[in-house]
């Protein structure tokens, strides 16, 4: 390999070095120390919002980039968890048009109740009323699908752009950055007898971001025994036991 | 009497002006409106010598509760000072005439004055009796330069009123008046220059915005013994020092002292559905039905500003006489009258002024033709009433400076939303005590109490369950994802078919097999937990009696994968099974 590598270039400096800057002058390639760059570089300048650790390596950039729309379909649990370490930093979200939403579960998942506003029954126009909430609010939560035609998605996540704001849409949205999707797994903690309670859950996460064909996957325990997202070595261990 | 007016520049030399001006307009969003404001010294002694009959080089002094709250040149020059009790003023100036404080006389003699102004300039607000303000930007380009505009509207209000009044001209109420008090034009954008060299204590000068609050004389005072002595050495102490130091009264003193206007500018028109009228059949014509109908239409636009969460910065009161006379005049509401949470007018401050500029037409010496037969309260400048309340509740999380900003933000979007949607519309939650995971959340509308500070560290770490009173029979965390916020119904069976019940001592009657919700297909259950009795509120006739909670783990086929339940069996009510929530 490396010796085909070496015969092409002129020169024959077959160091890594050398080779790896040739090929980063290719156009349209990047290397992996750029990609850790664009990353540190776009958290410095209050680019991203923070998630928690476990979910990190789903996200392309290992949190949620200021100005995208992220989808999220399988689990609102995976939803609730998205928004804890943003929350808790001091950033504020929206839940709007999900009356249904498990506020103890939210609370429980890390997320910070007080900067999180509830609009449960935004009336017909809920594009609107999350349109006005980016002015102030940097993630708002919409029901995607039903209800909201492709031309007033296509807005809003314009609107989002506009304004730095994080649009994140239970169910698919079109135009979406980023698509995670939830499968959730086995429980545990309870068994065919009735004994115990629900305590864990094992959780596959996959995100595919729209610009790249790469597909993360991680595997968490959603929620944990504690009510937050856990690390997946546990929950790996779970899911072969189970 | 008449004199040239002494005027000075505080401002430098010309060049030095339009540097100012040119760094000025970046910061233009900031610099408050050019006022010129006309300021009558001494007005509640001039108006109450003019009632008593007193003549005005005789030494005189308004009274109340013993103490001297004005006095007359004449009277200053004898030692008559202001706070003096009546017998230490009288003993320095033994003819001292001793009036009482009455502001609806204050108000009523006042009116020709602003009458006066109004002659010559557009746009005049009363902002109390003994000072009009008025949008200098138009007048002076009427009439040339500052300097013929003060000339021309002393002589005039002499001329016409009779009452000798001192000029200033400045960005800002707070610097114009002080400006007026030394006859003096701020050039535009030199407001905090201006005020750099002035004493801190011009702060609770009678009549400034600052000393209509409760506590603003201990808060002078205090900046004083700090040794912050003058306005520029106050204004230069960072603003976030300033709030957590001192409050909201010293963040709005802070502002005046950094020459910006009281409160951030909010360029919105009100709607126009916040004005009140109301047309009598028999015109008006005495004063005490006047503050009769002033009091009820004060109640009602108040009550109309604070169901939208505003409050009124400048109030405008119209009448239309029987004859067709069209009366008119507006009044900048500050503070103070509230008190309690930042509602800068409240009832009874519109009242007082409504009733006031009725006394002025009705006994005035241009009084109109006939009775009143409509009276239109309009504000005309109206703010968030939250906007101050904002800043009471920054203190509450304190974890990160860099928070408030982005709280306050996000609170104007939510009170945008809450515009469009109604005030229920937008809330918060708080977590309360109780078992269900619907029971425990509370939620707040936005702009209410949310009342959790008590327990703060509890319900801040979000963990939830460090609250302090036990609930027993509460499931422990995971709680489920999705809460339906009206429970949905639920079918439960057990492996042979047969529904499943709740026995007297809350065992079900046989292990649940199969579930269907909401008269969907029945799925295999995979593993459940439970019950958890619920004995809860058996005083109450009304409700729902004896129940348990059962969690269900749905199996896979059919049901999605890792589907669960939280269900709850009631004992004699129908539908005997409920889905509470779901762990999504």
């Amino acid at each position: 390999m490396a010796g085909a590598l070496t015969s092409t270039v002129p020169g024959g400096t077959d160091t890594v070095d050398g080779a790896v800057a040739r090929l980063a002058s290719l156009p349209g390639l990047t290397t992996a120390s750029e990609v850790a760059a664009d990353v540190a570089g776009a958290s410095a300048a209050g680019k991203l919002l923070p998630v928690v650790p476990e979910l990190e390596a789903v996200l392309p950039l290992r949190g949620l980039r200021r100005g995208s729309t992220v989808s999220v379909t399988g689990s609102r649990a995976a939803l609730l968890a998205l928004l804890a370490r943003a929350t808790a930093a001091g950033s504020w979200a929206a839940v709007v048009g999900l009356p249904d939403v498990g506020l103890v579960a939210a609370a429980e998942l890390g997320v910070e109740l007080r900067r999180l506003a509830l609009v449960p029954r935004p009336g017909p126009d809920a594009v609107r009323v999350a349109a006005s909430l980016f002015d102030g609010v940097d993630i708002v939560v919409l029901p995607g699908g039903a209800g909201t035609t492709a031309a007033s998605a296509r807005r809003l996540s314009a609107r989002a752009r506009h304004r730095g704001g994080v649009l994140i849409a239970e169910g698919r949205w079109p135009g979406a950055e980023v698509e995670l999707t939830c499968a959730p797994g086995a429980w545990d903690g309870v068994d065919e007898f009735g004994k115990g309670y629900l305590s864990a859950r094992t959780m596959r996460i996959r995100g595919r971001g729209r610009s790249s064909a790469q597909v993360r996957e991680t595997t968490v325990l959603l929620p944990g025994p504690s009510g937050r997202v856990e690390a997946g070595e546990q929950a790996l261990r779970l899911e072969v036991a189970s | 009497m008449r004199s040239q007016p002494a005027v000075d520049r505080a401002a430098g030399p010309p060049s030095e002006g339009a540097s100012v001006a040119a760094e000025s307009s970046a910061v233009d969003a900031q610099r408050p409106a050019r006022l010129v404001v006309v300021w009558c010294p001494d007005w509640p002694v001039t108006a109450a010598c003019v009632a008593a009959g007193v003549p005005l080089h005789h030494p005189a002094a308004v009274f109340s509760a013993n103490r001297v709250v004005a006095c007359s040149a004449v009277a200053r020059s004898n030692g008559v000072r202001r706070g003096m009790r009546r017998r230490e003023a009288q003993a320095s100036c033994p003819d001292l005439a001793v009036l009482a404080v009455d502001p609806a006389r204050d108000a009523r003699l006042f009116e020709p004055v602003a009458a006066a102004v109004e002659e010559l300039v557009v746009g005049v607000d009363v902002v109390r009796p003994g000072v009009v303000a008025a949008p200098a930007d138009g007048a002076l380009a009427y009439f040339g330069d500052e300097y013929r505009l003060m000339e021309t509207l002393i002589d005039h209000v002499s001329a016409k009123a009779g009452v000798e009044v001192q000029i200033g001209i400045a960005d800002g109420l707070f610097a114009a008046l002080l400006a007026a008090r030394r006859s003096c034009v701020v050039e535009p954008g030199a407001s905090r220059r201006f005020l750099a060299p002035l004493p801190v204590t011009e702060l609770d000068q009678p009549g400034s915005v600052l000393a209509e609050y409760d506590g603003s004389e201990e808060l002078v005072d205090l900046l004083r013994r700090l040794g912050l002595r003058t306005l520029g050495q106050f204004a230069e102490l960072p603003e976030r020092t300033v709030s957590s130091r001192f409050g909201r009264l010293g963040m709005l003193a802070h502002r005046l002292a950094n020459g910006l206007s009281e409160r951030p500018l909010d360029r919105r028109r009100p709607p126009a559905d916040l004005a009140v009228d109301e047309t009598f059949d028999i015109p008006i014509s005495r004063v005490e039905e006047a503050a009769y109908i002033a009091e009820r239409l004060a109640d009602e636009l108040h009550a109309k500003l604070a169901g939208r969460n505003l409050a009124c910065t400048r109030l405008g009161i119209y009448a239309r006489t029987e004859s067709g006379e069209e009366l008119s005049r507006v009044w900048r509401c500050s503070g103070g009258e509230s008190g309690t949470n930042g509602v800068p007018v409240a009832a009874r401050g519109i009242a007082d002024r409504v009733r006031w500029q009725f006394d002025s037409w009705l006994q005035g010496e241009q009084r109109p033709r006939s009775g009143v037969v409509t009276l239109r309260l309009e504000p005309e400048e109206v703010v968030e009433a939250g906007l101050l309340q904002l800043h009471l509740w920054r203190g509450g999380l304190g974890d990160n400076p860099a928070d408030d900003q982005a709280d306050e933000r996000a609170g104007r979007a939510l009170v945008q939303v809450q515009r469009l949607l109604g005030p229920e519309a937008v809330a918060t939650a708080v977590l309360d005590g109780g078992r269900g995971p619907a029971e425990r959340v509370r939620l707040v509308p936005w702009g209410d109490v949310r009342g959790d500070e008590a327990k703060g560290a509890g319900a801040r770490s979000g963990s939830g369950q460090a609250e302090v009173a036990p609930w027993p029979g509460r499931l422990p965390a995971p709680s489920p994802a999705t809460v339906h916020p009206e429970p949905v119904r639920a079918a439960v069976v057990d492996h042979r078919g047969r529904p499943v019940r709740m026995t007297a001592r809350g065992a079900l009657s046989a292990p649940p097999a199969r579930v269907a919700v909401d008269g969907g297909p029945l799925w295999e259950v995979a593993a459940w937990a439970g019950p958890w009795p619920l004995d809860e509120r058996w005083w109450d006739p009304g409700a729902d009696g004896p129940a348990a909670r059962v969690q269900v783990v749905l199996a896979e086929g059919g049901a999605p994968a890792g589907k669960a339940l939280l269900l709850r069996c009631r004992d004699e009510r129908s539908p005997r099974w409920q889905v509470e929530g779901e762990y999504t």
